[in-house]
């Protein structure tokens, strides 16, 4: 067994900071006395009895008298199963049969809670220790309890599947028999946790636990959410990124339309308002159309008539994660030609340098041959399936929010600011998601429900329409990145040159691999400034970066004349045995370990005439992921036979769970390989909603999807994001092996494939 | 504003709306059924998909003034208990992540079950090509129709 000493007292238990990434401060606090919505049902079944009384153990949980314990889940979900994962993380140390556990989302709380967040990866990553100690204190609780009433030493007593056992006196009880005691008892200083070995609940799949809710239609998400008396509200925004609000020109025409109540501006930021990290938001002006039935303010806000006029150039303040830094907005409206041209000018000229190793200037003057290669990706929507959306209630100095979000402290100071209120007066209630992928990081529609809500005096849902949500922005970026490699008179390599940018950032990881592989390397930098919101999509920057490098990767071993999988395990090699320089920051062990599992669950090599395959890996979010992609073209359209997908990201806590996730990843990738694509004519989004903004459907999903886990006992790492930068890769490089005519510029599927 | 009789999940209901009104929010702010989701209004990606009469329909292209007699089943009505073969399916396959489009995609499936028992894959194509799914569950939605009517 291995223990976990904590000396901390019972209201200030498990402080623990995440290690890397962003580390972001996780406080657990201890506070008793949960109070949370109606329980959802365990499992797929009708879930376990409901007890006659509960009782709190600790925040995470509560027990009931007929032994049924509710878990709360701390971070919303977005659909990356945290309210099963999480759960089962917890249940798995307190020691108790998975039928009698009930997932509850948690409310949100920070002081009990810490920092409830879904982004990044990092949910089980940076719950898994909180959790585990949860469980484990909980469990000591209930034996200490149990000792008192069979009065023998707490040491004698064993546990089982929510049962306690006391052998020498051959007594046995359920956790619910001493619920009462127990949670009366002090927190316990030490709490052993399971060894690995012994686990019976992580690495076992388990069903969603709201897949019965799911697919009985059941009211879930922000979307749904009702109260008596509550309007519909929706929003009109400028129609071109780099304008604001001048005039609504028939405002009395349209409040006189049947069930409209008001037609209004509002104005999300108060002048001059400093902003939080994640207060993205092009159109801080709109108009909001307010009534009593969902189509008949679709048909007002469609009547509405109103005048726009040219947002001037100016520089917000934003105080976020990377502290106080400012933005410059540039005025105009952008078109998406002229960034492509201004992207190859920036792309030409020498840019900021942020990695050099060795002499890479001399390698490429001496070189005997260069190969360079350039590479480029649009914008793209992020087309969450549930459109934005908060239900709002403001009385009096209360705020009462419910909807789909998924950081609610981000949001809630912002709110407390524009409102002139304390954040004790704002209520926020994380309903689920129906999808994230980023966006939902960026809830200024929370606050603007609010404003909506306070200005007509009444509960308030707020919907955007498919077009809304679509030209809102908060877009993934577009990128460019053109990579150059010298190669001596025998073939070495002798040097490499990365330089990348985008509009308005630049997607640069200048420490990843191949750094640390190539004795020579030099890694650039730039951006442009645009008036185009972006925000954090499925694994940013790095769902760029990996296609661009692994498809140039691939073309550098055919340069080479060498096997694409072997080259790059030749550099892991390299990179592990004799590294160079001292921040990179994978580990080249683990790197190859999914490479080379990938290619034998993929059969690489063996028997795969007729088939054309791209392989490509990567390693984000602290996990590595590799794929390889079979692909055979049909008519011009490429038919994504086969994806073998390999991946390491340490325990898995719910494998089938964990490999759908991987399989969506894929999905998406793929999809936003082919066709995904936002562009802008005089500012505007050409696209608007599902007729023009292609999406993957059913036909063009791979035919098979095989996700195998490399077996560990590493600490969870992220999975979410992982599996979806390197499909960008395998994709171009499947590509080419099936046409012979390599793609540089996405989505691939601009035009037709030759075969 | 209209007074309009619809026959939905078996039951007469009777509502006031503007009769243009589509279905899809005549169900979802009149009748609270609101597991018929909004996904694009227009038609082109299945999350509000209904059956009128049997067929799957997509409820924000239909005027409440047009259903008359027809019988309308969402979600909420496919089963009594939740136990159609296709929801049971759905939850062997553990099809859903984020769960959103995942009615739409059931009444689709169960639509196209309902006349073709044993479908090809072409025929699941052809049939669920309208159902976007945004978190990717694809192979899993098709792994799901596929085992519903297997033999063994």
């Amino acid at each position: 067994m291995s223990t976990s000493a904590n000396s901390q007292n019972r209201r200030n238990f498990l402080k623990t900071t995440a290690l890397g990434g962003g580390g972001l401060l996780l406080g657990f606090n201890w506070l008793t006395g949960c109070t949370g919505k109606a329980s959802q049902p365990g499992s797929v079944d009708l879930g376990p009895e409901l007890p006659e009384s509960w009782h709190d153990i600790n925040a995470y949980l509560k027990i009931g008298n007929n032994g049924t314990v509710t878990i709360y889940t701390p971070n919303p979900e977005f659909g990356q199963g945290v309210m099963t994962a999480m759960p089962m993380i917890l249940a798995e140390e307190l020691d108790v049969d998975w039928k009698d556990v009930i997932s509850e989302q948690a409310p949100f709380n920070a002081e009990k809670f810490g920092f409830q967040f879904t982004g990044g990866s990092r949910g089980i990553m940076s719950r898994w220790a909180g959790l585990r100690q949860a469980g484990a204190t909980a469990r000591q609780m209930l034996i200490a309890a149990a000792a008192q009433e069979w009065e023998v030493p707490a040491e004698e007593i064993t546990t089982k599947a929510g049962r306690l056992y006391h052998a020498g006196s051959d007594r046995a009880m359920g956790y619910g028999d001493v619920a009462t005691v127990a949670a009366e008892l002090p927190m316990p200083e030490e709490a052993p946790l399971k060894d690995l070995k012994d686990f019976s609940i992580i690495g076992k799949s388990k069903k969603n636990v709201q897949g019965r809710e799911i697919v009985t239609g059941k009211p879930l998400f922000g979307i749904d959410y009702h109260k008596e008396g509550m309007l519909t509200a929706m929003i009109v925004h400028p129609p071109s990124f780099g304008q604001r609000l001048e005039r609504i020109r028939n405002l009395d025409e349209v409040k006189a339309m049947p069930g409209i109540k008001d037609v209004f501006a509002i104005k999300t930021y108060k002048d001059g308002q400093e902003k939080g990290g994640f207060d993205t938001n092009a159109f801080p002006e709109l108009v909001a159309v307010v009534g009593d039935a969902t189509w008949r303010v679709m048909k007002a806000k469609k009547a509405l008539l109103v005048d726009w006029q040219e947002q001037e150039a100016f520089e917000e303040s934003i105080n976020g994660f990377r502290g106080k830094t400012s933005r410059k907005v540039p005025a105009g409206l952008e078109n998406s030609a002229e960034h492509s041209k201004r992207m190859e000018e920036m792309a030409a000229q020498p840019a900021r340098e942020v990695r050099k190793d060795g002499n890479p200037e001399l390698a490429f003057r001496t070189a005997d041959r260069v190969l360079e290669r350039s590479y480029s990706a649009p914008f793209l929507a992020h087309n969450c399936m549930e459109p934005m959306n908060a239900f709002a209630h403001v009385e009096g100095d209360q705020v009462w929010i419910a909807g789909p979000l998924q950081a609610p402290g981000l949001i809630e100071p912002t709110i407390a600011a524009r409102m002139d209120l304390p954040v004790e007066n704002i209520d926020i209630e994380m309903t689920r998601m129906g999808g994230g992928f980023g966006r939902r990081a960026y809830s200024h529609y929370m606050l603007e429900a609010a404003l909506i809500s306070k200005e007509v005096a009444a509960p308030v849902k707020l919907i955007y329409s498919r077009e809304d949500d679509m030209t809102n922005g908060i877009y993934r970026p577009t990128y460019q990145a053109t990579y150059r490699a010298a190669i001596d008179a025998n073939g070495e390599l002798t040097a490499l040159h990365v330089k990348a940018g985008g509009i308005p950032e630049s997607p640069l990881f200048a420490n990843r691999f191949p750094a640390g592989s190539i004795d020579n390397y030099l890694a650039e930098e730039w951006s442009i400034d645009s008036n185009i919101t972006i925000g954090a999509f499925r694994a940013p920057r790095s769902n760029f970066m990996a296609g661009a490098e692994q498809a140039f990767l691939d073309e550098l071993a055919e340069e080479l004349g060498k096997d694409p999988i072997d080259f790059r395990l030749e550099l892991l090699q390299k990179a592990k045995d004799k590294p160079v320089g001292e921040r990179n920051d994978y580990d080249p062990e683990r790197y190859a370990g999914v490479l080379k599992l990938v290619r034998d669950k993929s059969g690489w090599g063996q028997g795969d005439e007729g088939i054309s395959r791209g392989v490509s890996a990567y390693f984000c979010h602290n996990s590595y992921a590799a794929h390889v992609l079979d692909l055979t073209v049909e008519n011009g359209k490429p038919v994504v036979q086969k994806v073998t997908c390999a991946i390491d990201c340490g325990v898995v806590v719910n494998p089938d769970a964990a490999a759908n996730m991987a399989e969506g990843g894929i999905v998406d990738g793929v999809g936003n390989a082919f066709f995904g694509e936002m562009t802008f004519t005089d500012g505007k989004p050409d696209k608007q909603n599902f007729d023009s903004y292609r999406m993957i459907r059913m036909s063009e999903a791979p035919k098979v999807i095989d996700v195998h886990f490399v077996a560990s006992e590493v600490d969870p790492t992220g999975l979410g994001e992982p599996p979806f930068p390197p499909v960008f890769g395998a994709v171009a490089n499947a590509i080419y092996r099936a046409t012979g005519e390599r793609r540089y510029k996405q989505p691939f599927m601009g035009k037709p494939l030759k075969g | 504003m209209a007074t309009i009789n619809l026959t939905v999940n078996g039951k007469s209901r009777s509502v006031d709306v503007d009769a243009d009104t589509p279905l899809l929010w005549v169900l979802r702010d009149q009748l609270q059924l609101v597991g018929t989701k909004y996904g694009c209004g227009i038609g082109s990606c299945g999350a509000c998909t209904v059956h009128v009469d049997g067929l799957a329909m997509r409820s924000c292209q239909l005027r409440v003034e047009q259903i008359g007699e027809q019988k309308v089943t969402t979600i909420e009505g496919l089963s009594e208990h939740g136990d159609h073969p296709v929801q049971r399916a759905w939850l062997a396959h553990d099809v859903p992540q984020c769960g959103y489009c995942q009615a739409g995609q059931i009444m689709s499936a169960s639509s196209l079950l309902e006349n073709t028992p044993h479908p090809s894959d072409v025929e699941i194509d052809a049939a669920m090509n309208g159902n976007i799914c945004r978190c990717g569950t694809y192979t899993r939605i098709k792994a799901a129709i596929k085992s519903v009517n297997a033999v063994g």
